[in-house]
């Protein structure tokens, strides 16, 4: 029994993303072909040269989603779906289908159209069922969190929330400074504080952005990837967790922590030799949703002690400038989560920091990066995390 | 045998309208008082249930053999509402259930059937009765009705024995509603109040006095339920109560019930009930049905910790335009979120106990009690050595919450509670009957059977959780 990871045996060797936000005139077919042809053409290949794909969308029923469109030549075009981790499920299946050798070249593609469906918010549909499953919004699932972390950790609710808005503030502030970010402007604090409620404490500008977008990623093997670009980026961990769902089973979940993302940065960290992370990851892309998720990341990640990452959060040490830039890109928060291309979106900021190309968001010579991506709601969810660097 | 009450229960919902509060939107004139209003979430069916369960508190469920659901407004046309209210009350598979509808009086006919029921089988019978009278915004009925449920289960050696009855039966037309229609027509009032509830009820009173060789100064308390209040005090007057006889009607309180009227002020007057009291009870409707009861002495033993007084007493207000949204009379912008799915038919029937009894399981292993049911133990992770747990009448405590302001409710915001159970067990569901801007982590609560939405027809029953009461 193992998780003994690919360090180093694969590389991404070109990445493509669109713009996120509302595309009104896009379908998910545009936003696929504008992402895959991108790729492409930043691994210098043609698409001929793919050998298989893995495709991240929600609620789709086949590969035909993505071969259709791209009139890809008779080629395994894989469906996968894990929640809000859709593009990070699509890259880590794509990685170890090359490190198996069964392929040489794979491409891991996400696309999400979240603005046609004429509704606020996410809507997932659910299977048939006996009617006894709730109907809690993703938001108020996620604010669950906040009174629990107040509470242990002794913040009074209003210096919680100001605490939560300064995460708001730094991911829009960061978002300001990225092209094709949703929201590129900043945004006061006022504003944050005091905008309307969804589900308290949380007010519309705790939560991520509902938008439209594709990103994509060519991977090899590390031996070929200079043949295909000058700077490639190597994988030096993935993993992936899937809990037993203790949050509304079991009484001594407290709300304070996703244990799913414990187990997975756990993983992650053996399979890359990190012991340290505080001091030794240079950047990190997280999944923050809401903003008390990243809130709780930040211990869960071990970027901070328990119960401290709050007084981090408020000294900027996770700021562009700070010790350990978080979310550089703008985050979900104003960069958009467009469900399935959010992972792979968060690996296209390390593909352009770690290649110096971040332009004027560009983290001083960053050697180790992270991406964390979560689906599901706090005490039920799954976790990924990777690590990459040069 | 002596056959009589052997427990009783009630219902009473939390929410309130006063009649001030109508008459201010509607610029008609305001009655005094207020009355009991079920919840969003709440129908006559959900309101039988949680009678039943109160009154199924000192009753093993095993010993019942049938029950009667009576109701003047049964969520189902089609499809047998009272085998809800069993899964609801966790009633054994093997009891005849039936509906009974139509008419006010329907809920002592049920009482009445279920008497029969157990002189001819042995037993014990439930009868569940409840009613969410809706009328025409500005009439009379939508000020003086109310909603209530109350249930009672008959059998031998009883707290009230049913000395004896009487029921009459005449077609004429005061009260009708055709299907589909929702709110009822009535006819003139001096009609009925002269032709018919006077001399209908009054026939049903003399017969049932005559038959327990009683007369009217043998009462210890009498209650006279009928659509019109005139058609009371006349045959008050008539058979010489004095006012200390007559059962307060609770008209300022929770307002006339329907089918559970007379039930619910029964289930009043027997909280004070001495043994060796006389109690006549009459309701009228097509006819009318009395019957006369006589507290035994098991009485002085009986105990109702929920009495009728204290759900009176507690209570919260709704605002009437907001009472006219739950009903849907007031139709209103809907949210931009889709609209709830139907439940789906074989996994309710595979999650029946779960479902409408919330019955979990408890490991045997490790003795971990859980919800939903789990056959592989969330804290050891034992195959298969569950049990069942039934969780509805457990306390529980608020571990965390929030107000839920994008889901789709007709009560925004929706309090979404994650709740730690006392003996163990955690569930998160959503709290009802509360005021959102006070929940509080640590707060007491207690479980309730609610209708969380309809869909294709279909109404979706499950559970929630209120402040205790």
């Amino acid at each position: 029994m193992a998780s003994n990871g690919i360090k180093d045996r694969v590389a991404i060797v070109g990445m493509g993303c669109t713009q996120f936000g509302e595309h009104w005139d896009k379908g998910s077919e545009d936003l696929l072909i504008d992402a895959a042809y991108q790729a492409y053409e930043s691994a210098g290949i043609e698409p001929n040269d793919v050998d298989a794909y893995w495709l991240g969308t929600m609620g789709q029923l086949s590969g035909l989603v993505l071969s259709v469109p791209l009139k890809i030549d008779y080629r395994p075009v894989t469906h996968v779906e894990n929640f809000c981790a859709t593009g990070s499920e699509a890259l880590r299946q794509a990685c170890y289908a090359v490190a198996s050798g069964a392929y040489d070249l794979a491409m891991a593609i996400g696309v999400e159209k979240l603005k046609d469906s004429g509704y606020s918010g996410l809507v997932v549909s659910s299977p048939a069922n006996d009617g006894t499953l709730g109907n809690m919004s993703a938001p108020a699932s996620f604010s669950l969190l906040a009174p629990a972390y107040f509470k242990k950790y002794g913040l009074d609710p209003a210096k919680g929330k100001e605490v939560l808005a300064r995460i708001a503030w730094k991911n829009h502030r960061n978002g300001a400074k990225n092209p094709k970010a949703q929201f590129r402007k900043e945004v006061p604090m006022e504003a944050i504080l005091s905008s309307p409620k969804v589900a308290d404490p949380l007010g519309v500008m705790d939560c991520s952005g509902v938008a439209d977008g594709s990103a994509a990623a060519i991977v090899c093997r590390a031996e070929d990837a200079h043949k295909y670009t000058q700077h490639p980026i190597f994988i030096k961990a993935l993993s992936f967790v899937a809990g037993p769902g203790e949050g509304p089973l079991a009484q001594d979940y407290d709300f304070t922590t996703f244990r799913e993302v414990v187990a997975s940065a756990r993983d992650a960290y053996k399979q890359a030799g990190v012991t340290d992370p505080r001091k030794e990851i240079s950047m990190a892309e997280v999944h923050d949703c809401f903003t008390p998720t990243e809130l709780v990341l930040y211990e869960d990640l071990g970027f901070s002690p328990r119960g401290t990452a709050w007084q981090d959060v408020m000294n900027g040490f996770f700021d562009l400038d700070g010790t350990l830039p978080v979310n550089p890109d703008g985050g979900l928060k104003s960069f958009g989560h467009p469900i399935g291309a959010s992972g792979l979106r968060m690996m296209y900021e390390m593909w352009l920091q770690l290649r110096g190309e971040a332009g004027p968001r560009q983290i001083e010579n960053p050697t180790l990066g992270l991406t964390h991506n979560l689906g599901g709601a706090p005490g039920r969810c799954v976790s990924f995390v990777s690590i990459v660097g040069r | 045998m002596t056959v009589g009450i052997i427990a009783y229960g009630a219902y009473v919902p939390y929410r309130r309208l006063k009649r001030a509060a109508i008459s201010e939107v509607l610029g008609i004139a305001a009655g005094k008082g207020e009355r009991a209003v079920a919840s969003f979430d709440e129908d006559s069916v959900s309101m039988a249930v949680e009678a039943a369960r109160d009154a199924l508190r000192t009753v093993a469920p095993a010993n019942v053999r049938s029950l009667v659901f009576a109701t003047t407004t049964p969520p189902y046309a089609e499809k047998l509402n009272a085998a809800l209210v069993a899964a609801g009350a966790r009633l054994p598979l093997e009891i005849r259930a039936a509906d009974l509808t139509g008419s006010p009086r329907v809920g002592l006919t049920a009482l009445l059937q279920a008497a029969d029921a157990v002189r001819a089988n042995g037993g014990a019978a439930l009868v569940a009765v409840a009613d969410c009278r809706i009328a025409a915004p500005e009439g009379k009925a939508e000020q003086a009705g109310g909603d209530a449920g109350a249930a009672f289960v008959i059998g031998g050696d009883p707290i009230a024995e049913i000395v004896a009855s009487a029921s009459v039966t005449r077609e004429f037309l005061d009260t009708w509603r055709a299907p589909g229609e929702r709110f009822a027509h009535t006819w003139e009032e001096r009609f009925a109040l002269t032709q018919a509830y006077g001399p209908l009820l009054g026939a049903a009173v003399r017969r049932v006095l005559e038959e327990a060789k009683c007369t009217p100064a043998d009462l210890a308390k009498v209650i006279i339920d009928a659509p019109n209040p005139r058609a009371v005090d006349e045959l008050a007057r008539a058979v010489k109560l004095t006012p200390e006889q007559r059962a307060d009607p609770l008209a300022l309180t929770v307002g006339q019930t329907g089918a559970a009227h007379a039930s619910l002020v029964l289930a009043s007057v027997l909280a004070a009930a001495k043994p060796g009291e006389r109690i006549l009870v009459a309701s009228a409707g097509d006819g009318a049905e009395a019957l006369l009861l006589k507290v035994t002495s098991r009485a002085a033993g009986y105990t109702q910790p929920r009495s009728v007084g204290r759900l009176i007493e507690s209570k919260g207000d709704v605002p009437y335009a907001r009472y006219l949204k739950w009903r849907e009379i007031l139709p209103t912008e809907p949210p931009r979120r889709p609209d709830p799915d139907r439940p789906a038919a074989p996994p309710m029937l595979r999650s029946e106990a779960w479902k409408f009894g919330f019955v979990g399981s408890k490991c045997t292993a490790c003795g971990t009690p859980q919800l939903p049911p789990q056959r592989i133990c969330i804290k050891c992770a034992a195959r298969d050595r569950m049990e069942p747990y039934p969780f509805a009448d457990r306390a529980a405590k608020v571990a965390t919450f929030t107000l839920d302001r994008l889901a789709y409710s007709l009560n925004p915001p929706t309090v979404n509670v994650v709740v730690d159970f006392e003996d163990g067990g955690r569930f998160m569901c959503e709290m009802t009957d509360c005021d959102p801007d006070k929940v509080e982590i640590g707060d007491e609560v207690e479980m309730t059977f609610r209708r969380m939405h309809s869909a294709g027809g279909v109404h979706n029953y499950f559970w929630k959780c209120r402040p205790r009461r």
